[in-house]
């Protein structure tokens, strides 16, 4: 293990972070809050200080990067950046216990939403904003936006490679151009203009300017944090209907954006993994419109309802409009579903990813073929081209660990006490990076009842889910640390 | 600058290496997606698989926008046909091709406007004329020379017995009495850029900069003791050796190759009557005792394997050999070989890598560009020559007064013909021809680069 070489890139982060803090501690300064103007300014100090006691110590670093340090590096920089970004919440005493702040900042920094303070609308504004905005620079990756800005000029620079595949979402992560900084920086631009258009589009459904922001970050990284305790509920149907379809886009893979700026329509259009999600959805939203149609006065409502539901809960945002613990059985059964299937590969969503699923059905039906044919060879396609084997293998051991960790902190957090939906839903929830589950850890309850060892499960998983499990089980593994 | 790479072999590799260090968009063709998986984890690179002279992969990898294309892979034939179909695709694309194959040297040269061909480059050929530039002038391990052959910079180890060993280098003209300059060494696998007190000391490579006139002398004052070379015994009857042959048969020196491969044999000597040709295993030692392994002035190691070329070398060198030559492919940049005192070791992938380099620096910046580059110091270190124009800064200016970049050495100044090693006094004027050597990471790309 390189550590002076990741020491640089946590000295990075960590500059990264601070700044980033200097929004909110404006804001609260503006707004005269004193305790969470003097805790945004300890914390941003304090990770200065980290960053440049860090930038000192790795002075004199050697470019040897391999994919156990690119894993290693992502993996352990999230958790600094959780802990230190989790200073505010705790240091202004508006979430008083440490494991909670963690809690709510891991859930912010992997998108997932889930919340373990019972009254959101009591928290000051700028404590509000760096939790929405956690979200967005969780959503596309805090290294991904290094690799944008930093320059990396060198012999041996292909090692960004692992920090990308490392941090983005998805089976085979791959460049939309030949420079690494380049593909980082058409990636941002991408989430910064759909985010924009977002944030546009919900100010002119007369949302107020703060508001339409904070919801427009979690939107953006699919993240979930309202600034209202009923999250996008007493919202207009215009404001509900907008957030809908942008959750939508966002779990879109945005190497599909890239192909529409190239003008490559017809190579968006035949996309299967787009086409997979799409039908999923339609499917769902149908489906679950016809089941509650009974609980609304029109089936515009219903349809309205079942849309944002859906659409929040497959891209793993978990905004609700609804208190969908409430509706039929049948309806909760495909939400728990869309809960696993996630948003696309290379978007901002969490879950197994769509491109997942597409590998796994494929792979079922060419094993099925064999074992009709035994000497048939046969190859898995998607969109027309032949996929590596390798891939497919790396697909199934992601599936195996996916399970792994699922019944494991199921079993763990089991130990509390609550029913088996709550537990399931919450692990569903978090391991996803969803928000919301079900029963007790329903979209208008919260995770706060859970004992402080079970959030620490809990903070693990949304950790594994948002970088993909491995970054975060190499952890675990006495190898990874040894110096090299 | 937008570069198509198609073959990412050892070759591709070492381009991909240096040009995307240069700030090239880089994409490389392989029909491995393996390699290609490799390359792509070692360098900033996007990696398209498929055969690179198919019109598919071709516009996969954005033929369209892409302004040239080094087509290296293992045939010729693959790499005139890729270029000739990148080329009907975008005419405006800069084309290059290895080719190795002697049969197709002087054809690929003449018809290079049908086969639409910028340049053509042979690593076999050029390491064939650096090992025959060495024999010709024994002693040094490596030589480069510029400013039209007047000035050349020469590799040499410094050995426990040496007259240099614990010299500082401000006595070192002193000691060859006549003006040399020591550009770069290599210690302990690291470059340095040393100044007048560092100190030399036993297993440390020099790099020195002299007029070609003082070759000689620096080496007679330095105890170098030059055997003229009568005949060398190469192993290895490949490319390589085929190129060698042809540059060695109309000179005085006799030439013993062995080659297991018997046909293999058989077409070198119906090539090359002057040249004894033996088939056999190099790997028996008595069969390279009764070839007379002891009498020859020089051994070449030049086989495809580093590991045989290596022990063959070492062998040589127990044997006494004044001169061994080692072709290393792979081994060049690890640290294995570093503590090892072989002799001349040649890297034809190295050598061509200069060439396709300095193309590239002429193409993006046509004025001011260097006219030659050479990378010294196992890679570690660049020479470039710069021709000085009107738009040079601070000439006429004494070089005292100048304050160049760190690790940046202006390492000879060549004008009318005459060869200087600078000074404090001295000056460049336009139309010069300036060397440069450097061993930081920026890249210079004209000669204003190397002021601070």
């Amino acid at each position: 293990m390189n550590y002076k070489m990741i020491g640089r890139f946590f000295a990075l982060i960590l500059a990264v972070e601070a700044v980033f803090m200097i929004p909110a501690l404006a804001i609260s300064a503006v707004d005269g809050t004193h305790s969470a103007t003097r805790a945004f300014l300890i914390t941003i100090a304090l990770t200065l200080l980290l960053s440049a006691v860090l930038a000192a110590l790795s002075r004199g670093a050697k470019h040897i990067f391999f994919a156990k340090e690119g894993l290693f590096c992502v993996g352990v920089s999230w958790i600094l950046m959780s802990v230190l970004g989790c200073l505010p919440f705790y240091l202004s005493g508006e979430i008083p216990h440490f494991i909670d702040a963690l809690f709510e900042m891991v859930s912010g920094f992997t998108t997932t939403g889930s919340s373990v303070v019972s009254d959101i609308e009591a928290l000051s504004r700028a404590v509000l904003y760096w939790r929405s905005f956690s979200h967005w620079l969780g959503g596309m990756g805090v290294l991904v936006f290094l690799l944008a800005i930093v320059p990396v000029s060198g012999k041996n620079e292909g090692f960004t490679m692992h920090l990308l595949r490392a941090e983005s979402p998805g089976p085979n992560v791959g460049k939309l151009v030949p420079k690494m900084r380049q593909t980082a920086t058409v990636l941002y631009l991408t989430y910064l203009a759909l985010t924009l258009i977002d944030f546009l589009f919900l100010l002119a459904g007369e949302m107020s300017w703060f508001e339409a922001l904070c919801t427009a970050f979690g939107t953006a990284g699919t993240g979930g944090f309202g600034v209202r305790n009923d999250s996008l509920a007493s919202y207009s149907p215009y404001i509900q209907n907008v957030t809908s379809v942008f959750m939508l886009l966002f779990g879109v893979n945005f190497g599909c954006y890239y192909l529409l700026l190239l003008r490559q329509f017809r190579e968006v259009i035949r996309d299967e993994e787009l086409r997979l999600y799409g039908g999923i959805v339609l499917g769902s939203v149908l489906l679950i419109a016809l089941n509650i149609r009974g609980l609304y006065a029109t089936v515009w409502d219903a349809l309205r309802h079942s849309l944002f539901q859906v659409s929040s809960i497959i891209t793993t945002t978990g905004f609700a409009t609804a208190d969908f613990d409430l509706w039929p059985s049948f309806s909760k059964g495909i939400l728990l579903f869309l809960m696993m299937i996630g948003a696309c590969a290379g978007s901002t969503g969490g879950g197994l990813k769509c491109a997942r699923a597409l590998l796994l059905l494929k792979g079922l039906r060419r094993n099925l073929a064999q074992v009709l044919a035994p000497q048939r060879v046969q190859m898995i396609r998607v969109n027309q081209k032949p996929v590596d084997e390798k891939i497919v293998a790396n697909t199934n051991t992601y599936l195996c660990a996916y399970t792994v960790v699922l019944v494991g902190s199921f079993l763990l957090i089991s130990i509390d006490g609550f029913s088996v939906m709550t537990n399931f839903s919450a692990v569903l929830a978090c391991f996803n990076n969803i928000g919301p589950g079900l029963e007790s850890v329903g979209p208008l309850c919260n995770f706060s009842l859970f004992s402080p060892f079970s959030k620490l499960i809990l903070i693990l998983d949304m950790l594994a889910g948002r970088l993909e499990i491995f970054p975060i089980l190499i952890l675990f593994s006495a190898k990874a640390w040894k110096r090299s | 600058m937008k570069i198509l790479i198609a073959g990412c072999g050892q070759v591709g590799q070492t381009l991909a290496q240096e040009l995307s260090a240069e700030g090239h968009d880089l994409t490389l063709m392989d029909s491995d997606p393996q390699v290609l998986e490799m390359g792509m984890e070692r360098y900033d690179v996007i990696a398209i698989q498929g055969n690179c002279a198919s019109m598919q992969t071709l516009h996969a990898a954005n033929v369209e926008m892409a302004d040239l294309l080094i087509a290296c892979t293992g045939s010729d034939e693959l790499n005139l046909l890729c270029c000739m179909t990148a080329h009907a695709i975008n005419p405006h694309l800069h084309t290059i091709a290895r080719i190795r194959n002697h049969e197709y040297v002087e054809q690929t040269y003449r018809m290079r406007d049908t086969f639409a061909l910028s340049m053509i480059f042979n690593p076999e050929q050029q390491a064939a004329q650096e090992i025959e530039r060495l024999l010709r002038f024994p002693g040094f391990l490596k030589r480069d020379s510029f400013a039209k052959g007047r000035v050349e910079i020469v590799e040499l180890r410094v050995d426990a017995d040496s007259r240099l060993c614990n010299v500082p280098l401000s006595a070192l003209n002193a000691i060859v009495k006549c003006k040399v300059l020591v550009c770069t060494v290599l210690r302990e696998g690291q470059a340095i850029t040393p100044d007048g007190r560092f100190v030399l000391h036993a297993g440390d490579r020099i790099f020195v900069t002299a007029p070609s006139e003082n070759l000689a002398l620096l080496l007679k004052n330095l105890g170098i003791v030059q055997h003229k070379i009568r005949n060398v015994m190469v192993v290895g009857g490949g490319t390589l050796c085929y190129y060698l042959a042809n540059l060695l048969q109309n000179s005085s020196i006799g030439m013993t190759v062995i080659e297991a491969d018997r046909a293999r044999c058989v077409e070198l000597a119906s090539a090359f009557p002057r040249v004894e040709v033996i088939c056999g295993d190099a790997r028996e030692q008595s069969l390279l005792e009764s070839e007379g392994i002891s009498s020859a002035d020089a051994l070449i190691a030049l086989t495809g394997l580093d590991e045989l070329n290596l022990l063959i070398s070492l062998y040589g060198q127990s044997c006494r050999i004044p001169q061994t030559v080692t072709r290393l492919e792979n081994l060049t940049e690890t640290g294995i070989t570093r503590d090892l005192t072989l002799g001349s070791v040649i890297c034809p992938r190295r050598l061509c890598c200069n060439s396709i380099v300095r193309y590239v620096r002429a193409m993006q910046n046509q004025e001011g560009a260097a006219v030659a580059v050479h990378s010294i110091a196992d890679g570690q270190a660049e020479a470039l020559e710069f021709v000085v124009d009107e738009h040079t800064l601070h000439c006429g200016e004494p070089l005292r007064k100048l304050k160049l970049k760190k690790n940046v050495l202006l390492a000879a100044i060549t004008s009318g013909g005459k060869t200087e090693i600078p000074s404090g006094d001295s000056t460049f004027a336009i139309g010069d021809s300036v060397v440069v050597v450097e061993t930081s990471d920026d890249v210079i790309l004209q000669l204003n680069d190397i002021f601070a």
